[in-house]
Formats: C-alpha cells, structure tokens, sequence
C-alpha cells in the first residue's frame, strides 16, 4: 500500500505541507495531520458519483458528452470569436495553470482576473497605495509574541493555522509556545476563535477604519477627545495600543472581515499604516489571512507574466491594469463581455446576481472537478483532475512561500490536469486564430 | 473659434477606447483624417468614423478648437485624454476617465461623467452639470500624487474617493459626495456640498470644505476654533465655519477641515 508523506494540502491557504496519505487501488484510504475539512477533500477524491467525468457540450438545449477534442474545438471557437472574452477563477488549480491561462488571455485579447476580486482584491490596492510589511509563517511561528486576528476566523477557516503558525506552537525564541504568546481577536462578533483569545475586542459593524484610525492616533503621540471609538472605550483604545507598541514581535492577521466590510481598501490601507507607524517603537509585521490555496499564486504568475496582481484587460495587445474597469465584476454588471471561460471556480454560486445574469446570457465555457451551478448553465463543460493529489503543480502559501504539490493518485480516465488542459486549448486557439483585425497599436 | 461636430452612432457594448477625441488630436488634421482615427473595444481596432458622425471645421491650433459631441456617449472612454488646450463640449453623459492628465482646455459636459473621470489633472478645467462617479480627480493605482493643477466642478453628486491623493488644484462638488472624499490628500483645495463620513481620512495637508454638514468626523480631526467669512487657498467663503486639523492618525498632518455651522 503507497504511503505519501509531506503531501501539501490544495485547500487553504495554509497549505498545509506535512500530510501523510495511504493510497490503495487508486483509492485514499487514509489521511494522517490534516484538519477535518482537509480531509475530507482528499476522500472526495475517492467519490466518482459527484465528479465531472465527461466533457460536455450544449446542443439544442441540453448538455450532452462529447469527446475531449470536440470539447476543446467549441471551447476554442467560442473564445475566438469574441470580442471581449472574460477568463476567471484560477485560485483553485496550480501555478502552471495559471501560467498558461494568462498566455491565452494575451493571446485572445481578454481580461483576466481571479477570485482575487472577491476576497483581498482590496488588500492589493491598499499595497499598491502603502507597502506590504509582511513576512514569512515560518518568522511568526519562531517570533511572534503578539498575535492579532481582524475580522477573521481560522478556527473555521484555517483550522490549522493556530497550530501549525501562530498560537500553539513552540519557535525558537518562543520556547513555551502558547504561554510565551498572546492573542487578541478584534471582530463584530464573538467568533470561536475570539472565545479562546486572551482579548477579545469587539468593533462596532462597519467602523473599523475609525478603530485603527484611533490606535494610530494613540500610538503617534496624539489624544483621543471620544470616550470611545467604532463601540471600543477610550481605555481599552490606548491599552491596546501600548500592547501592540510594548511587544517583540507583533503580527496582525486580517480576513475578509476587514477586506469586504465598509471602508474595504481603505481599511487595509489605513491598517497598513497602522503596522508602519507600529515599527516606531518594536517589530511589527501583518498578512492577510488568504482563502483559497493558490490565490496567491495567480497574483505572483500573473504579476511576472504581465506585471499585474488581478484584473488585467488585454484587449489592446498590453496589459491594462484598473480595479473598477477591469474587474470580473464590473466588466460583467457592465455587460461588456462577449463570452467567458471560468475554471476552478464558481461565480454562479458566489457573484452578485447582475454578474450570474449577464454570465447566463454570454457563452461560457466551464472546467471543474465536479459539477456546479456554473457548469450547469455553461455550453462547454470540461471535466478536470484534482490539482494536489491527482495532479503535480505548484502553490503559493499565503505568505508568498511557492510549494510543490503533490500527485498522490491517478485521475479517473481520460480526465486531464487543468494545465494539459489550457495548453490543449491555447494550441487550438493559436492553431486557427487568425490575427486581430487590425494590429494593436 | 472653430468647431468640429461629433454625432454618435451606435456605441459598442465592449466600452470604446476614444482617447484621440482631443483638440490636442484634432489641430492639424482634415475631417477625414479624424475619421480615420484609431478608437479600441475589446480586441478590436476600429475607426473614430465608425462610431462617430465627424462633421465641421477642423482648426490647426488645439486652442482653436471646439469639439461637440451631441448626445450621450457613455459607452465612450478617455475623451479628452492628455487634451493641452481647446474646448470639448459633450452634450450629453459620457463614460469613464473623461479629461484623465489634462493640462489645458476646458472639457463641459451637460449630463454625467464616470468613474476615474479628472484623473491626475494637470490643468485647464472639467465642469460637470450632472453628476460624476466614483475617483473624481483621483490618482492612478499606486501613484501618490494625484491631480496637481487645474479646476474640477461638478454640480450635481459626485461617488466616493472624491480628490484621493489630491495634490494640488481645485475640486468643487455643488452636491453631496459619498464616503473618503480628500482621502490621502496633500495639497490643494476640495469644497464639497454634504459628506457621509470619513472626510479627509489620512490627508497630510491642503483644505477639505464642507457647506452641508458631514454625518461623522474621524477621530483623528481635532477642533481649532471657529472661523468667520475665511479665505481658503485663495478662495472667500461666507459664513461661520468649525475648523479642524488633521488626519492625526498620521504623523505631522497639515491639514484642514472646515465644516459650515
Ligand atoms: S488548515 Fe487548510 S491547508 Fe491545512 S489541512 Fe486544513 S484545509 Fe488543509
């Protein structure tokens, strides 16, 4: 019976690099150190009922199974001929999928983003204004001897983040782990996570900014004329404030409760300064607390491919870069695509209900592991295999650290990676293509 | 002055990228050849001709010029784009980015005008009859210093990050704005009609003007006093204004707030 080690898990962004796997008859039959929603995607892998396992396209109507060539053509011609094609998703696959993706996305003239957009897409437009003082997981698990989680969760998100990096366990100048370490979670509401901190602080909804506005004010010198801010009194203001300057090794961790509440990029800007005013008076780091696994990783490819994070419209032969114009979202509420290609990923489930309606009305070309809401109203669907146990590729943690995924089984037949996939597709795109009508200028 | 007529035709679905609408552009050349200026939508090159009815007097000089474009054009982008010198007259609402890094001229538009719409002004002037989106006079992504000369006036609402990064030049916004307006901003004057929140959030210097009153004040703006008839950055304002400074949040801010009582 094959036994894996250090198999990476392609589900969070902790990314997980010490699982261990037994495999038996191309069935996962064991899973050892992953969290429980972990393992359950290694066993999904084990359930071919609720898997893609046809290509598929749209005939008069009706989705019916066609072979892979033919599936790739009609996904090739659709993109083609339009004028404005849109390609997303991306955060659920590998590195080299992506890479080859954004080379279609140039090759087509389209715009290409990611989840990105729906989840720290604001984190990146605050680095773009003020810095990213970040660091490695590596440097917070040794350091850190104060932890701050901001409108995130990871008991329920990233469930093994507080024991793998930041809480529980033992580094090299924190000895004692836990008991050389303290947390606070500031948040709306009393989470699971904010139950086991050592404080808890709880902002009023939707006033976050004013909150770092008023630790920012406390920690450079300034006073405060409220009685309290954001909900949060005067005196727990300042002595959260003295903590964070009176630590060693500060880290905040901050979610989508901070990057998709009111304020959006201007919190994480206004937070961004808070850690660079923070560095004054002691060592002070932050990293965004990033969902999906690879979602990192398309920001990193298409930033050395194009020099962009999210978002980038080609259709003008260079890429374009404007969050506003060329996001997923408002190229579609805008009704400016003519057709779209998602893969690893399901807007129809998770986008405003004017982007699913103009995503109905386009031809859409959808590949996953496993049907969705997405697959169900796409012309072509295109069945893939699991990037991290049935297929090898790279991902990036969500402290920018790129690891090897692992294959630990074969697909089910005939099924290819998304890679083999996009190169399948970029060939038969470029095979016919003819050129833009006109150069680009 | 010289005029050139620009009736629109159906406008592409896809957003059509018509910088070259310019007086900046238009100087020097024949009706013809400014029906063949290049315009973008999607993948796609086209023609100015094909979208546009191109009609008038062309002039050689930008500061010759008038360009009226009659009707609505909001599929249409980055009119006015660079523009030195001229008139462009939109009679009518246009898309995003309308008078991005100009430096000279005056851009009117009857209706409204986009998002992104004063980008990084230099100079000249862009008066607004309706309404104008979100970014008015705002900066590109990532770039500290946004608009840095010239006169912005819009008077209806205009949406939120009104004068982000302002770093020089003249907003003035008859009706009320959305959230952030002046956020980041350095130098230069921002008077808005009413505010929600967040007004002058981690500005550094210049002056933020509110005649309507804000909902809330940020914690970092501290009370200096009141002021009566003052004179701000040049312009006289009527009444009795609160003043403040801030954005304490950041270190050695220097700027200020007047609110009407
Ligand atoms: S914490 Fe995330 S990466 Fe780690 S095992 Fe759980 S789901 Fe997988």
């Amino acid at each position: 019976m094959p036994r894996y080690t250090d198999v990476i898990c392609s589900f969070c962004g902790t990314l997980c690099d010490d699982i261990e796997v037994s495999v038996e008859d191309n069935r996962i039959v064991d899973v050892k150190h992953a969290c429980r929603i972990g393992t359950a995607k290694f066993l999904s892998s084990n359930d071919l009922e609720h898997r893609l396992l046809k290509p598929m396209v749209r005939k008069n109507g009706k989705l019916v199974e066609v072979s892979l060539e033919e599936a790739i053509e009609r996904a090739a011609e659709i993109l083609k001929n339009a004028v404005k094609p849109l390609l997303y998703g991306w955060s659920s696959t590998c590195c080299e999928a992506q890479s080859v993706g954004i080379e279609l996305a140039e090759e087509l003239g389209g715009v290409i983003d990611a989840t990105v957009t729906v989840c720290h897409g604001p984190s990146v437009l605050a680095v773009h204004d003020a810095g990213y003082p970040g660091c490695t997981l590596g440097e917070v698990k040794n350091r850190a001897d104060l932890i701050i989680y901001w409108g995130s969760n990871p008991m329920h998100g990233h469930p093994r983040h507080l024991s793998r990096y930041s809480i529980f366990p033992r580094g090299y100048f924190r000895e004692r782990g836990q008991s050389d370490r303290e947390l606070i979670v500031i948040d709306v509401r009393k989470t699971d996570t904010a139950k086991i901190a050592n404080k808890f602080v709880r902002v009023n909804y939707g006033e976050d900014y004013e909150l770092i506005s008023a630790l920012r004010k406390v920690v450079n010198g300034g006073e405060l004329r409220e009685e309290s801010v954001a909900g949060v009194p005067k005196e727990e203001i300042i002595a959260l404030a003295e903590k964070m300057m009176n630590c060693q090794f500060g880290v905040l961790f901050f979610g989508m409760g901070l990057t998709q509440s009111y304020g959006r990029h201007r919190n994480i800007d206004n937070a961004i300064c808070l850690v660079r005013d923070l560095n004054v008076h002691t060592k002070f780091v932050m990293q965004p607390m990033r969902g999906h696994y690879n979602v990192v990783g398309f920001s990193e490819v298409l930033g050395w491919q194009a020099g962009f994070p999210y978002a980038v419209d080609f259709g003008r032969g260079f890429a374009w870069y404007n969050p506003g114009e060329t996001t997923a979202n408002d190229v579609l509420q805008r009704g400016e695509c003519d057709a779209a290609l998602v893969i690893a990923s399901d807007p129809v489930s998770h986008f405003p209900r004017k982007s699913v309606e103009h995503l109905a009305k386009i031809p859409l070309v959808a590949i996953d592991i496993h049907p969705t809401p997405t697959t169900q109203i796409a012309d072509v669907v295109i069945p893939s295999a699991i990037a991290g146990i049935e297929a090898e590729g790279t991902a990036y943690r969500m402290d920018s650290v790129p690891l090897r995924l692992r294959k630990v089984k074969e697909p089910p037949e005939g099924v290819l990676s998304d890679e083999e996939i996009m190169r399948r597709l970029l060939a038969k795109v470029r095979g016919e293509a003819p050129k833009l009508e006109v150069e680009a200028r | 002055m010289r005029e050139v007529v620009l009736t629109p035709k159906e406008q592409p679905p896809y957003g059509l990228i018509a910088e070259c609408i310019s007086c900046d552009v238009f100087a020097g050349r024949s009706i013809e050849e400014i029906e063949a200026l290049p315009v973008y939508y999607g993948n796609r090159q086209g023609k100015l001709g094909d979208f546009f009815d191109v009609a008038g007097e062309p002039a050689d000089k930008a500061g010759e010029l008038r360009i009226i474009i009659e009707g609505d054009v909001t599929k249409t982008r980055w009119i006015g784009r660079d523009m030195s010198a001229g008139e462009i007259v939109i009679k009518g609402s246009a898309d995003m980015y309308v008078g991005a890094w100009m430096s000279g001229g005056r851009i009117v538009v009857e209706g409204d005008v986009g998002t992104f719409s004063g980008m990084q002004m230099r100079g000249g002037e862009l008066h607004v009859k309706g309404s104008a989106g979100d970014y008015l006079g705002c900066s590109y992504r990532g770039e500290w210093r946004g608009m840095s000369g010239g006169r912005i006036v819009v008077e209806g609402n205009a949406g939120a990050e009104v004068g982000q990064n302002l770093n020089g030049g003249r907003i003035f916004v008859r009706g009320s704005v959305d959230t952030f307006a002046g956020v980041r901003m350095k130098k230069g004057l921002l008077v808005v009609g009413s505010a929600i929140d967040r007004v002058g959030a981690q500005m550094t210097g210049g002056a933020i003007v509110v005649l309507n009153g804000v909902q809330r004040l940020l914690p970092g703006f501290d009370p200096a006093g009141d002021v009566e008839n003052p004179e701000i950055e040049g312009e006289s304002f009527e009444g009795v204004f609160r003043k403040y400074t801030g954005d304490h949040a950041e270190r050695n801010a220097r700027g200020v707030l007047y609110i009407k009582v």
